[in-house]
């Protein structure tokens, strides 16, 4: 039987999530050998034709091509999984949709008609319809595997939505926000990462996306109580998954500092 | 060949561009390095937004190089600021940087870049007749990755770095216990410059501008002076007079020159030609074995000059590790003030520069940042244009290959070079 088919692609993005993929050290060539890399430009040269089993795809759409690229992508996929933060909330440059593309495109460039790009950078499930969403900036590549054994085995994959801050609690990992007073994310945001903020005794600002079902309102007014200086609770909102919908309404909640900078930029 | 040569997309590069080479009359018309990564804004996005928050964000500028872009940031912004850091802190994140060089370094040498030099399409395939040089491949990397991972906590886009230092301490636990992995992972780098050596690299070689940073008691990597082949030697503040950036029509990445109008040359083997009697011993002793002395001038040889890097990397980063017995606070606490601070580190591919405006509340209010890829550009499209005379005579597949590996040998990060555009209103 033909070994099922995987490929990789990428849209606007820093190709961590890709790596990621390449960081699988000890199990990369394992995976070789169950399945068929067919297409994934950034460790091979050599391409087959789709259509294929698994197609992951990392990054944002922000352009036109990209809007008309990925519309191809999912007619040649079977299974459409979205990986990493701008595949599934647009990414950090989505904090473009929240400004006038012409003060961040038009005005910075030299020649702003050499460019070709959308107002706004959006998931790739604002664009197509998406099989399974990997959360994550980067996503943690044994949820990736996770996702491709599921697949193989015809499964469902196994991806737990509880917030971070449970994770921390079964840690043992002291609260940075009871105990030190910092503002942290870890409750609205999903688990994935391994608490990593908090055990360095930061507060986590939201790689992995809001945890479905978190109470926003509560959190941001407990995050409120605790703010160090103004819009600091706002940063941490609008910070790599800024476009995902409960982070972004939790943003614009009243009680929320806006940061604001006095007069003109310099 | 006897065809244009038209690769839509580059394959074994960090991010998206295409080549075309158009023919006339036998002889090459046109050369097209079409950069279409899109453009992230980050410059534009950085307006406005707390100085904390920055080296979080910079990180997202590149997967592969995320400690570099930390570094920078960090210390553009602590200069703003009129921070000075402990040298324990010093210390912790140029052991930071070594463990990212060894990932960088381990994951082109043999997956991006050899594949060319041994006739496969990629690491995957050569594993299937090689399978024990590249499970070697991966561990080396994988060694980095860990060192990254117990000081940041991961090594994608790491948490732990902050403006004044670190949040916190890593274990010394975490760090001595990765001693014995580095000493195998010395060795191994050691092991693939030897392999490195014996392999067959194209002939060509071209005068070309090196700039890389230097400083006089250390193999400059985390901060120095900006230094130049021609021997001009350049302060980071005045980084801005002397190399200057053009947009360009086919791309998406500004083309970078010396104020002179020279395209120039950053990376591994600019460090290496401008900085050799600074590497370790031992990294100087294995150049001297396998014959590498400056000044290289064959890009392809890159490679080389990044086997070298990895015995030095290595070997630095078992002594810090050693030493890391971290004593007071991992961060100064900052005392918030209006400021401009510039900052510049080597990342894997070359020279970084980052400068900050802050505001008296700690906000961003400009940002500027020059990766190393968009300084080579102009460099490569005047390599393709000089390997191009003789490429035409080789046949069709031959032929592209030739022009693709010799991009692959500058390691570009397409991602990092596309997302930093000089702030410059034009309208009609």
């Amino acid at each position: 039987m033909a070994k099922p088919t995987v490929a990789v692609y990428k849209y606007s993005s820093c190709d961590g999530c890709q790596l990621s993929i390449l960081n699988l050290e000890d199990e990369l060539l394992d995976l070789a050998g169950v399945v068929e890399i067919a297409y994934f430009l950034e460790a091979r040269r050599q391409t087959l034709p789709g259509p294929y089993d698994i197609a992951l795809v990392e990054g944002s759409v922000t352009t036109p091509h990209e809007a008309e690229r990925i519309q191809e992508i999912r007619s040649q996929a079977k299974t459409l999984v979205a990986i990493g933060a701008c595949a599934t909330s647009g990414g950090i440059q989505a904090l473009r949709n929240f400004t006038s593309v012409d003060d961040l495109a038009m005005a910075v460039y030299e020649h702003p008609e050499y460019l070709n790009t959308l107002p706004t950078s959006t998931p790739i499930s604002e664009n197509v319809k998406v099989d399974y969403e990997l959360w994550g900036c980067p996503v943690n590549k044994y949820q990736l595997v996770e996702v491709i054994q599921a697949l193989l085995q015809k499964r469902r994959p196994n991806l737990p939505t509880h917030s971070i801050c449970l994770d921390c609690k079964r840690k043992g990992v002291v609260c940075v926000m009871v105990a030190y007073g910092i503002p942290c994310l870890g409750p609205g945001t999903r688990t994935g990462c391994g608490v990593l903020c908090p055990s360095n005794g930061r507060g986590c600002y939201g790689c992995f996306g809001p945890a479905p079902n978190a109470d926003m309102k509560t959190i941001v007014t407990a995050m409120n109580f605790v703010e160090r200086y103004p819009g600091e609770v706002k940063g941490l909102l609008t910070n790599i998954s800024n476009y995902a919908p409960a982070f972004r309404q939790a943003a614009e909640l009243p009680g929320v500092t806006p940061i604001q900078t006095r007069g003109d930029q310099p | 060949m006897n065809q244009d040569i038209q690769i839509p997309a580059l394959a074994r590069v960090e991010g998206e561009g295409a080549l075309t080479v158009r023919l006339k009359d036998g002889v090459v018309n046109e050369i097209i390095l079409n950069i279409y990564e899109p453009p992230r804004f980050f410059e534009g996005f950085l307006h406005g937004r707390y100085f904390q928050d920055v080296p979080d964000i910079t990180a997202r500028i590149c997967g592969i190089c995320p400690v570099a872009y930390q570094m920078s940031s960090v210390q553009a912004l602590e200069a703003a600021l009129q921070v000075t850091i402990t040298p324990e802190v010093r210390q912790l994140r140029q052991l930071l940087y070594c463990a990212e060089y060894i990932e960088s370094h381990a994951l082109h040498i043999y997956l991006l870049q050899a594949p060319d030099l041994v006739g496969y399409e990629s690491a995957i395939s050569l594993a299937a007749d090689a399978p024990d040089l590249v499970k070697k491949a991966l561990r080396l990397k994988k060694i980095g990755n860990d060192l990254l991972k117990s000081i940041g906590g991961r090594s994608v886009h790491p948490v732990n770095t902050c403006v004044g230092g670190f949040y916190r301490w890593p274990s010394v636990d975490a760090i001595h216990t990765l001693v014995p992995e580095l000493e195998w992972a010395k060795q191994v780098s050691i092991d693939t410059a030897r392999w490195a050596a014996t392999l067959s690299y194209p002939d060509f070689e071209q005068d070309y501008e090196f700039v890389a940073l230097n400083r006089i008691d250390e193999y400059a990597i985390y901060d120095g002076y900006i230094a130049s082949s021609t021997g001009k030697r350049v302060d980071p503040v005045d980084f801005e007079k002397n190399f200057l950036e053009t947009h360009v029509e086919h791309s998406n990445a500004l083309h970078s020159h010396t104020a002179e109008n020279h395209t120039y040359f950053v990376g591994p083997l600019a460090r290496f030609n401008l900085n050799y009697k600074k590497l370790r011993p031992i990294a100087r002793d294995t150049a001297k074995e396998i014959g590498l002395k400056p000044t290289v001038r064959n890009p392809y040889k890159g490679l080389l000059a990044r086997a070298i890097e990895l015995v030095h990397a290595t070997d630095l980063a078992i002594e810090l590790a050693n030493d890391y017995h971290p004593q007071g606070p991992s961060n100064k606490e900052i005392k918030v003030r209006p400021g401009e601070g510039w900052g510049v580190s080597e990342a894997p591919r070359g020279l970084l520069y980052h400068r900050y405006v802050v505001d008296e509340q700690g906000l961003v209010r400009f940002a500027r940042i020059t990766p190393p890829t968009a300084q080579n550009f102009a460099q490569m499209e005047a390599d393709l244009w000089a390997l191009a005379p003789s490429v035409v005579k080789l046949p069709q597949e031959e032929a592209s290959l030739s022009f693709e590996h010799l991009l692959r040998s500058y390691d570009p990060c397409i991602s990092c070079a596309t997302h930093f555009l000089k702030l410059k209103i034009e309208r009609e």
